[in-house]
Formats: structure tokens, sequence, C-alpha cells
């Protein structure tokens, strides 16, 4: 597909011809290790951003013994540049809401929680009415399982999800040590799948029309579609659900100004891709992954503002739990702004860098591993603008 | 005044007086009186029977559970990446002259708190400000003021 457009497709928001709770209906006629199955053989892997396989998370999940296990939905999308969850629920939050009670049947849990982030409030009061009738359907249908919504309260880090279990536990939102991993001890320490809102919708949906016509598109790493967020300097801001495995060459072309220099993909944690390296670039697994956010900068832009705003960003919503995290981030945004303002030597960005480094292996949770992507990508390829 | 002690009834007959049901007080709280002083937290911490540490703890973490007071109308103005290039600091300087308070202040008449947040989730339509749960996207500086003029007639 050497420089033809991004291909778009109609998977999430499609609902024409779609009854949710008949979809259910049918679907738990299979037994749960079919269903497992079709998850494995559709090569789903999870849309949050950190891309671990669907099918094997409800597989570990099933495979644990306990009374009490839980399906939870991730709808924390705090990543700056994200906000396709927040349109999934929506547009179509009866899919999502099927999405959860599909997995629920498979992993053997009969309730199922959704955590919203506290800035998606608004939605609150439509979402809880239609979780009423749903829960009547699948009453109806003979399915033990129920599912309720959770408040989040303005934290980025509960969308980590040992982090989002402590605080639905009534916690500070401080990510847990893996292992154990969810599956094995989750929410209330029960074996827990937990996936994002965009996974559950492709889930469902792989459950309705087969894995088949899933694997069909996307690349052999990546399979299928992927919602995307797209933002900054384009005249097509907004979400579009495209093909996985396009370069971002492609992508600009379709969705830049003309003029774009950088393209940051994966939101503040994700890493920047500069214009030299748009053609070499897979939007994807075999490249660089992403949650979804894109975020475009044109030539007028300072990449020092930009990469600032996202240390800023890591510095105030580092839990503080363990100290590469919670004093590297301070460091890193403290020595960008003394190499600008002339207290520190050019030089000392080698150092900040090696900071990053560490804290990519030192830091407990993804928060802190992850401020290496944009910092070591942003100085790495803009160091001019960083230093003058 | 709103009870804080028949909030915590009503919240537990919910969720039941475990730990797990401590978010939900403390949201329900906030919502209706916009933050929470010692004497709540030592409430909800009697009610969950809780250390009251233990729940100065949590409530301390989150953003949008205050433990100062606020106003009425607590305004949140996205300050990250695309909300900036978008021109959210023409919003703030709008707000702060209209209400006469700094970022992070209450108004005199403690109808308005303004505070800057980090992503709202409006990245394709900044800038954008919470006002309590709403959302108003795609702000200029005179929108933001009408919508104020709009809250500070009510009631």
């Amino acid at each position: 597909m050497e420089n033809s457009r991004p291909k778009r497709v109609d998977i999430i928001f499609l609902m024409e011809g779609i009854d949710p709770i008949k979809v259910v209906e049918t679907t738990i006629k299979k037994s749960p290790d079919d269903i497992i199955l079709e998850m494995i053989d559709s090569g789903l892997k999870g849309r949050g951003g950190a891309g671990f396989p669907t099918g094997l998370k409800w597989k570990f999940t099933r495979n644990e013994e306990s009374y009490d296990k839980y399906v939870i939905c991730n709808a924390d999308e705090g990543e700056p540049g994200t906000f396709k969850d927040r349109e999934i629920l929506d547009r179509v939050p009866e899919k999502v809401f099927a999405g959860i009670a599909i997995c629920g049947y498979t992993i053997g849990a009969r309730e199922g929680l959704i955590y919203l982030r506290g800035e998606y409030n608004f939605l609150l009061p439509t979402l809880n009415e239609k979780l009423i009738l749903f829960n009547e359907g699948l009453k109806k249908i003979g399915l033990d399982f129920s599912i309720q919504m959770r408040s989040g309260s303005g934290a980025y880090i509960c969308g980590e999800e040992s982090a989002l279990f402590e605080s639905m536990e009534g916690k500070r939102g401080e990510p847990r040590n893996k292992p154990p991993f969810p599956t094995v001890a989750g929410y209330l320490g029960k074996p827990t799948v937990i996936n994002n809102v965009e996974t559950l919708v492709y889930a469902f949906m792989i459950a309705r029309i087969g894995s088949e016509k899933f694997k069909e598109m996307g690349t052999k790493d990546s399979r299928g579609s992927k919602v995307f967020s797209i933002s900054g300097d384009t005249p097509k801001a907004g979400i579009s659900e495209l093909e996985l495995g396009m370069t971002v060459q492609q992508f600009v072309d379709e969705f830049g100004d003309g003029d774009t220099k950088a393209v940051q993909v994966g939101g503040a944690s994700g890493g920047c891709v500069p214009r030299k390296m748009f053609q070499e670039t897979i939007i994807g697994y075999e490249g660089i992954p992403t949650g979804g956010s894109m975020m475009l900068f044109n030539s007028s832009r300072s990449m020092y503002n930009v990469l600032h705003d996202y240390l800023e960003f890591f510095t105030e919503e580092s839990c503080g739990q363990c100290t590469p995290c919670r004093v590297g981030c301070q460091q890193l945004l403290k020595g960008i702004e003394a190499i600008k303002r002339g207290d520190k030597s050019p030089g000392y960005l080698e150092d900040l860098k090696k900071l990053a480094k560490t804290m990519k292996v030192a830091a407990k949770c993804g928060l802190g591993q992850s401020v290496a992507n944009p910092f070591v990508s942003i100085v790495s390829n803009f160091k001019e603008e960083i230093i003058y | 005044m709103a009870d804080v002690q028949q909030i915590i009834n009503d919240v537990t007959k919910v969720y039941g007086k475990e730990r797990k049901a401590l978010m939900p007080i403390l949201q329900a709280v906030v919502k209706i009186k916009n933050y929470l002083d010692d004497q709540d937290l030592i409430s909800i911490s009697k009610a969950l029977d809780l250390s009251a540490a233990e729940v100065f703890g949590t409530a301390s973490f989150y953003t949008f559970l205050d433990i100062v007071p606020r106003g009425k109308n607590v305004i949140r103005v996205c300050k990250t990446i695309s909300c900036h290039m978008a021109g959210k600091d023409e919003i703030i300087h709008a707000i702060e002259n209209t209400l006469n308070v700094k970022t992070g202040e209450t108004s005199v008449d403690k109808k308005f708190t303004l505070l800057s947040t980090n992503c709202l989730g409006w990245c394709h339509k900044g800038p954008v400000m919470l006002i309590n749960d709403k959302v108003f996207p795609e702000l200029t500086a005179a929108k933001a003021i009408e919508i104020l003029q709009n809250y500070q007639e009510e009631e």
C-alpha cells in the first residue's frame, strides 16, 4: 500500500442492523473456550496502548479458579490527545456493555464495572439509564451478569490498571508491583480482566462477524483497524477509524496541513516522529505503537514548548510513589529550563537523556517508564530548538 | 448546608460500608458541597471504620476531590498541549479579568473558583473548560465571558 491513502473502516461506530443483546445471546451459546480461540485467532491486541493480546488475557483469567471474578472496562482515558473512548461511550455505549458481558460470560464473572474518568462525568446520567435497560436485557436472556459505573476523580495515573484497582478500592491511585498480574489478582485481589473501551467493542464485533473478517485487515503484527484521535495542526481534527499498517507519511498526507514537521504518536507518553522519518515509520506494533493519539505539529510550533508541556504534565501526574519518576520528571523539566536560560551548557542534554533512560528501567509503572519516549525522541530530533 | 451524614447514609446504602465505598462517598460530598473539610473526612472515616489519615490520604490524592474551600462553580481550563496551541492562555486571561481572580483563586462572592487542569479529552475542540461537570469546548475569549455571565445571573 505504498503511498496509498489510509483506508477508512466502519466497525466501531456501526450500529445499523446490530442488536447488542441479541449478539450476546447468540455468542453465549458457544463455549467459553471457543470464544477465547476466536479472540486469539483474530490477533486483537489491547487498544489502550500497551497492546497485550486480548484473547490471552481472557484465557488466563478464565483459567484461574475463583468464585469472584471481575471484568473492568478502563474508561479512564487521560492520555493527552486521546478522546476516542469518550466518543465511543457517547455514540455506541451498548456495544461496550455487550463486549463486557461477553467477556464476563467467557471468564466466568458475574460483575462488570466501567471506570469512567471524572472529566467525563457528564456522560454518567445517560450511561446509568442505558445500563439499567441493558442489565434487564441480560437477565431476560438468562445471563447472570450485571454492569455498574464507577468514577475517577482527575488522576491520569488511574488509567494504569493496578492504580485503577486501588482507586476503586478507595485508596490512593498508586500502581502496584507486578506480578501478580490482574488476571491472577486484580480488583479486590480477585482474577480480573481489564480492557480498554475500544478493545471491548472490537471483541464484541469479532464475536459478531468472526475473526476471519477482522484478520483480513492490518498487518501480521497489527491486525484489524483502530480508532485514531487526531488533533493539533490539522484541518481534519477529530476521530477516524483506519486500517492498521499505514506509514506516518500516508497518515500525514491525509491529515496534515501541508506543513507538518512532526507527529507525536501515542500521546505525551508516546514518541515523536520527525518529518525525515515519516516514510519509514509504520503506525503499529512493528513501528510506533499508539493508543490512538495523533498530534500533528507544523513548522510554526516550538518543540521546546511541546516537550515542556509534556514534562509539566508528567511532573504533576506522577503519583510520587517511586523516586525515579517523582524526582526524574522534575529534574528533566528543570534541566531543559536551565539549558534554555543558559544556566547549563548544551552538553547537559546528554546527561538528561541518560536520566530519562534510567527512568525507563527503574520506574515502577508505565508512567515513569514512558517519559523517556517523548523526551529522547524530541531532544534527539529537535536539539537546536531545545537549546536555542 | 448539605448534611454530610445524610450523604454518607445514602451512598453506603448503595455501595455498602466497605472501603470500596470511599470514592463514591467522597465524590458525592464534593458534588454537593464542592469541597471536603476536616470534619467531613472524620465523619466519613467513622462511617467506614477507617482511620482519618487513610481517608485524608485518599482524598488528597485526587485533583477533583478538593480539600480546600472552593466556590459554588469550579472552572477548570485545560492547559495541555492541544489546548495550549489553540489559545488557552487567552481564555484564562479573559476569565481572570472578568472574575478579578488569578488562577487558583476563588472570587470574593464565592461563586467561582478558577483552576487550570490537565487534558480534558477534547483535543480536537480546544480550548475547552469544565464548569463543575459541564463541558464547554471550542472557546473564544468572548464565548467564555458570556458563559460566565450566564452563571452569574443564575439563582
